[in-house]
């Protein structure tokens, strides 16, 4: 082979590599992400069922119970619109607190309870996550919203 | 009166920057030799203005003046010395300080230590630098200032956040910015050596031991972060892929590619503009991680500000330094050359691979880390994208990688005959595989993935033998110790950087492979078994400490039925705000750790009550962070090699004129 063809067919294959890797990396990228949705968009049956989505809002208060003889934790995540119930089995963070933000990642079971394999609230004590905040003013905005097509239907 | 010093210190020190950054830089274009040799007095009186500042700073939280808006906000009068101290670079403005003040820092120190440097290369080098710390410090001044009064001042501080109150924070991130901003020293000579027109071994050999050392520091920096986050979080995990994670990580992805790029830049004269682009990458990526956990963008412990003012800054300042630098790059880079060519087996070549697979493995961090930040801003849906994405990436990059790690030594320069190389090769290829395929069933459980680590760890370690070996044989010295003592403080460097990636590896692979966690409810007086061990729970009791107070829980573990210690996990409730902090307790051995944290009491009496308890077996944890220990170790060693210290005289004599054996090889 000359060392012209030679040297070509390295590149070409130096590119075929290159190209595999970044398929690989997409594919990959693809494959394993993680949506979030807020309480407002389950509840219009926008999440999917069997695939792991994030869902985010604020505990709420009172919701929190837990079995007498396991790790199994029963509470609700509001976005002060709508609400849904989580299941979660293992121990809580440190900063999980009714009333606080929080961020649980898991599958919406067909019962339309969420269960929850990871718990979120890594952050500090005045701190909401932004995810959480979001799902909060979604639903606030939500609402204006709806409210101003309201008004400005009827003065039409 | 103290901060107010402080603060006129900064403004001084921002005159001297812009001075240092413009000068030097005019003299070295003109050849005006009295202009460029301002850049040695520029650079002392930098680093005292700015050091001035920090120790203004550090005295107001050491003296509690709640007069000061950052003190105020990040400190507290029952704070423990220390972490008053700590609390210094514990906020936004302050950690941005300490960053100014390392970049001040290693401007000085290339002022003192590159005493042989050509003038215009020196003044070049000084003048980027200085024109890097006029970002810093017009940021600081304009939107970020330390020393902001209150009024009225605060009686109490509202306390530093729980999580940082521990000795990781007095050691993490000076090292990580030692890391990051040294990076700023490669960058600098990459700029000096565009604007100058030339690039050859000799600037590589000026620039590797800044780049090396650099890379040294951010090695330890990310392990005592990892270490600090095990320790710490209680969830008993080492990485988590967090994007502050990897705001650290892609520049020490892309640092070491340039540290190998350079040793063939030096040794060769080859891969120059690629050095040149990959010193240029690592520090644009070192001020991407600034402005990734300074700004606030994500959501982490690590972001404490939220002020856009800052983020449209730090987004303009990015676009300034990477995008000059960048365009800067196309238009020299025909000046600075490609250098000499190679064959597709070569030590070059092995290299080069190795280069790109890291660089990729960085762009898939960077996908990773920023596109979910990218669909955030554009209103597009919040997405995460957490571990399994990074797992499924890095295996199948990195393992060739590593591969690679062993060839690549023991490959000649320029053309390396494949029948040579294989019988260099074929023992360590023989001795890792066999042993890497059996030594799963002695450990307890054989997985392709812990046979793949192992056979990756014990590959690194049976080529750094052969490696070893061949030179012992090549030698023409009498006595085993001459031969060994012919080799450079570079090549043992080199080869215990290699072998600290091994231990890391052997850490990964067998923690992964082995480890076992349960949350488990446990009564007091109950008993779990993991790990061949018991763990019986004793209960808690409330314990004070100097600013919190603390449930101390007491778990006695036993071995075959011999006590062998006992565990105090601890929780704590801070008492300026309220936060509560898990400590876990750890047995470390050398073989791995037994870990046990407190979670939360599931009874309404939660000194009587039920808990819920993390109990861990980690094997070989401690090799991970030993692994990157060793090989920052291997990092400065390389750096003690003499020939750093010469005084250069053959000034454009490069290196490939040198025979190509591979003993001229590091």
């Amino acid at each position: 082979m000359k060392p012209r063809v030679k040297r070509l067919g390295w590149i070409l294959g130096g590119l075929a590599a290159l190209g595999i890797a970044a398929a690989m990396v997409l594919n990959a990228f693809r494959s394993n992400l993680v949506f979030f949705y807020t309480p407002t968009q389950i509840a219009a049956k926008e999440a999917p069922q069997g695939r792991a989505f994030r869902v985010g809002g604020l505990v709420e208060s009172g919701s929190l119970s837990r079995d007498p003889n396991t790790l199994t934790v029963h509470f609700r995540v509001t976005d002060t619109a709508q609400t849904i119930p989580v299941t979660y089995t293992g121990l809580l963070p440190d900063l999980f607190k009714e009333g606080k933000g929080v961020v649980a990642q898991g599958t919406l079971g067909s019962d339309g309870v969420f269960h929850a394999n990871e718990v979120l609230a890594k952050h500090d004590e005045n701190y909401m996550p932004p995810a959480a905040a979001d799902a909060v003013k979604k639903a606030h905005d939500g609402m204006t919203m709806k409210s101003l097509v309201t008004t400005q239907g009827s003065a039409r | 009166m103290i901060p107010e010093l402080g603060h006129f210190a900064l403004i001084l020190a921002l005159l001297v920057a812009v001075a240092q950054g413009t000068l030097p830089l005019a003299g070295a274009a003109f050849d005006h030799p009295r202009l460029m040799a301002l850049a040695r007095p520029a650079a002392r009186a930098q680093f005292l203005l700015v050091a001035l500042a920090f120790i203004c700073l550090a005295a107001s939280f050491v003296g509690n003046d709640f007069s000061v808006q950052n003190v105020a906000a990040n400190s507290n009068s029952e704070l423990p010395l220390r972490y008053r101290i700590a609390a210094t670079w514990g906020s936004h403005e302050g950690s941005l300080l300490l960053w100014t003040l390392m970049l001040a820092g290693w401007t000085l120190a290339v002022s003192i230590f590159s005493r042989n440097l050509p003038q215009a290369l020196l003044a070049r080098v000084v003048s980027v630098m200085g024109l890097v710390s006029v970002g810093f410090l017009l940021f600081l001044l304009f939107t970020s200032n330390p020393f902001e009064r209150l009024l009225p001042p605060a009686a109490e501080g509202r306390d530093l956040n729980p999580l940082l109150q521990d000795p990781g924070m007095v050691v993490h991130p000076p090292l990580l910015y030692m890391g990051y901003v040294g990076f700023s020293v490669a960058f600098s000579f990459a700029i000096a050596a565009l604007l100058g027109g030339r690039l050859d071994a000799t600037w590589a050999r000026w620039s590797r031991p800044w780049t090396t050392v650099a890379w040294a520091f951010l090695t330890i920096g990310i392990a005592l972060g990892s270490g600090w986050a095990y320790y710490t979080l209680g969830w008993g995990g080492w990485w988590f892929w967090d994007p502050v994670e990897n705001a650290s990580f892609m520049p020490w992805l892309v640092g070491t590619a340039l540290i190998h790029s350079l040793a063939v830049t030096e040794k060769r004269g080859a891969f120059r503009s690629w050095t040149v682009l990959l010193a240029i990458l690592a520090f644009s990526l070192s001020l991407l991680g600034t402005f990734l956990v300074r700004s606030g963008v994500l959501t982490s412990v690590h972001a404490f500000a939220t002020d856009p003012a800052r983020g449209v800054f730090i987004l303009a300042f990015l676009a300034l330094v990477i995008g000059g630098s960048l365009a800067l790059f196309a238009w020299r880079a025909g000046a600075v050359g490609l250098g000499g060519g190679f064959d597709v087996v070569s030590r070059e070549a092995a290299l080069l691979a190795n280069n790109i697979l890291l660089v990729v493995a960085m762009a898939s961090v960077l996908l990773g880390t920023l596109y979910p930040l990218f669909l955030d801003a554009m209103n597009l849906g919040k997405i995460s994208v957490g571990p399994p994405y990074f797992d499924a990436v890095f295996y199948p990059l990195l393992a060739p990688a590593i591969f690679l790690m062993g060839v690549g030594p023991l490959a000649r320069w320029t053309r390396a005959p494949l029948p040579e190389l294989a019988q260099r090769l074929k023992w360590a290829l023989a001795v890792a595989v066999v042993t890497a395929l059996l030594l799963p069933f002695v450990l307890g459980r054989w997985t392709p993935l812990i046979a793949l680590g192992l056979f990756l760890a014990l590959w690194i370690v049976a080529t750094t033998v052969a490696n070893l070996r061949q030179r012992i044989l090549s030698s023409h010295r009498r006595g085993l110790l001459a031969k060994l003592a012919a080799n450079s403080p570079s090549y043992y460097g080199m080869l215990l950087a290699h072998l600290g990636v091994a231990v890391f590896i052997v850490g990964v692979a067998l923690v992964k492979g082995y480890e076992s966690e349960q949350d488990v409810r446990l009564e007091i007086g109950q008993s779990i078994a993991a790990g061949g061990y018991e763990f019986k729970f004793l209960g808690v009791t409330p314990g004070p400490g100097p600013n919190y107070r603390a449930l101390i829980g007491t778990v006695e573990v036993r071995k075959d039925g011999r006590l062998i210690e006992t565990l105090k996990p601890e929780k704590r409730i801070y008492n300026a705000s309220g936060q509560t902090m898990t400590i876990a307790a750890i047995a470390t051995e050398i073989f791995g750790d037994r870990y046990v944290s407190l979670g939360e009491p599931l009874t309404s009496d939660d000194v009587r009550g039920a808990w819920g308890l993390r109990i861990y077996i980690k094997p070989f944890v401690d090799w991970i962070w030993m692994g990157a220990f060793i090989m920052a170790l291997g990092g400065f060693l390389a750096v003690s090699d003499r020939r750093y210290r010469l005084a250069v005289k053959r000034r454009s004599s490069l290196a490939v004129d040198a025979p190509p054996t591979p003993a001229a090889a590091e």
